[in-house]
């Protein structure tokens, strides 16, 4: 089977010399649902941000057999949608239709093809009823859903969720696991939540300094970094 | 999150609101000319622009009161200059430059209270307005809530740790320094991930208006009739 991602030996050196990312090679197979894991500052963002060009480092980066770089951006962008951490980042537009309508204009339909367009997203992700609200009006679960409808517009092959259940509680992280689960694409989701990750991923990476240190199955990759959250061995707080 | 008053207004229904921004905008402009180039001296004719705006208000049913308690916020500059004229012997100068800044205001006010801001900058992108500076608009009325918010959450936490300690002038004012650094670096850091999301749907430098507004016959009647209203108010001879 043909990779969907293809990153090869792939290293990344902020401006102020802070080494990101240090020859990282990982594969993503169309359909597949892989999660990231790693300590705060381990290069996950950092690597995802590569997959579509908002970084470029030194390697090689292959998104849908295209290789990422000047010539194939608009391409590559209309291949893989990023849902932001931070939704308010992600939601700029007046409106939810215009905001979910920006991808889709962006990428040269019409008008009236954007908004058909748009308004599928929205009923895909179950916010509909929002189409005229300002983003600011809604809750984080909503903002998450209506940040998600904006990439699924722009019709990607690849979702990349960067920690995407951060400020959400847990009926808003269980409805987006519900949704992520009907969704067909490829996804590719940087989390800390591995009770998230194994509802969704099959298959884990393990990043540590900038390299990807594991690759394996969810739980295999949890066991293996002690990665799951287990407060049985402190004493009890309650009196 | 408390948002302004203006625009729980705006969400509201009315004969006004349902206008196009743009008849809006032409009407408040005739409105703003016809007052600002009526002689001083004719106060018949600066009444009735008074009795248009509150008319204005009570079909746009916005709280009458409410407005016009708000639009009294130019007096402080209007009653500066109204002080001045006053003093040099320009009484009825002095009057007319309150009522007309005061009613400026107040049309100002009924037109963004019946007009939801986004559908006012469109109005004015679409009436010619540069982009760069409705983008510019846009953006900041987005996220001005965001960073006010992060605003009050840092005045929170500073409160929170201020315990019973009685705090000078002067480290008050050093700490709102600081608060305001670091929310100004905060803010860079967040125009630099709104630009990245920007960029990951594919933005090009130039933004794209998915639903442009329809200026219908009753829009167009509506401007028509204002700006007759108030020309022939301007040429009146009271």
């Amino acid at each position: 089977m043909e990779f969907l991602v293809h990153v090869h030996n792939l290293s990344y050196q902020y401006d102020d010399g802070t080494k990101a990312l240090d020859g990282v090679n990982f594969y993503l197979f169309p359909g597949e649902t892989v999660a990231l894991f790693g300590a705060n500052g381990s290069g996950k963002t950092t690597f995802v941000s590569h997959l579509n060009g908002l970084l470029h480092g030194n390697g090689r980066v292959d998104v849908c057999g295209m290789r990422v770089g000047k010539d194939t951006l608009a391409a590559v962008r209309s291949k893989v949608g990023m849902v932001f951490q931070d939704s308010d980042e992600q939601l700029f537009m007046p409106t939810v239709l215009e905001d979910v309508a920006f991808g889709p204009l962006n990428l040269g339909m019409s008008r009236v093809d954007a908004i058909v367009k748009a308004t599928w997203a929205l009923t895909e992700v179950g916010m509909e009823h929002a189409l005229d609200k300002a983003p600011y009006h809604l809750s984080a679960g909503e903002k998450k859903r209506v940040a998600l409808a904006g990439v699924l517009a722009m019709s990607p092959e690849i979702l990349v969720l960067d920690e995407p259940t951060t400020y959400l509680d847990p009926p808003g992280r269980r409805n987006l696991v519900e949704l992520l689960q009907r969704l067909p694409q490829a996804k590719l989701i940087v989390t800390h939540d591995v009770q998230f990750a194994l509802a969704l991923a099959s298959r884990a990476v393990f990043f540590e300094n900038g390299k990807a240190i594991g690759d394996g199955p969810v739980e295999q990759i949890v066991r293996r970094f002690e990665w799951n959250v287990s407060y049985a061995m402190l004493p009890s707080g309650r009196g | 999150m408390h948002h302004v008053i203006l625009e729980r207004w705006s969400q509201r229904s009315s004969a006004l609101h349902a206008r196009d921004a743009r008849a809006k905008i032409i009407a408040l402009l005739g409105f703003l000319i016809a007052l600002s180039t009526t002689p001083s001296a004719a106060q018949f004719r600066i009444a009735a622009y008074g009795a248009v705006a509150i008319l204005a208000i009570l079909i746009g049913r916005v709280p009458l009161f409410g407005l016009l308690l708000r639009a009294g916020v130019v007096l402080p500059f209007s009653l500066t200059f109204a002080i001045i004229s006053w003093f040099m012997g320009d009484h009825m100068r002095a009057v007319a430059l309150v009522e007309k800044t005061y009613l400026s205001a107040a049309a100002v006010l009924t037109v963004a209270g019946t007009t939801p801001l986004p559908a006012l900058l469109k109005g004015f992108e679409s009436l010619g307005a540069p982009r760069v500076l409705i983008s510019v608009i846009q953006f900041l009325y987005r996220y001005l809530f965001v960073i006010s918010e992060q605003a009050q959450h840092m005045r929170i936490a500073a409160a929170c740790r201020a315990g019973l300690r009685k705090i000078s002038r002067r480290n008050r004012f050093q700490a709102a320094a600081g608060a305001l650094g670091v929310l100004f670096a905060r803010s860079y850091h967040r125009a630099d991930g709104i630009y990245r999301a920007m960029l990951a749907r594919g933005y090009n430098g130039h933004i794209p208006v998915a639903a442009p507004a329809r200026f219908g016959a009753m829009d167009a009647a509506f401007a028509v009739l204002a700006l007759a209203a108030f020309a022939a108010l301007r040429i009146a001879p009271y």
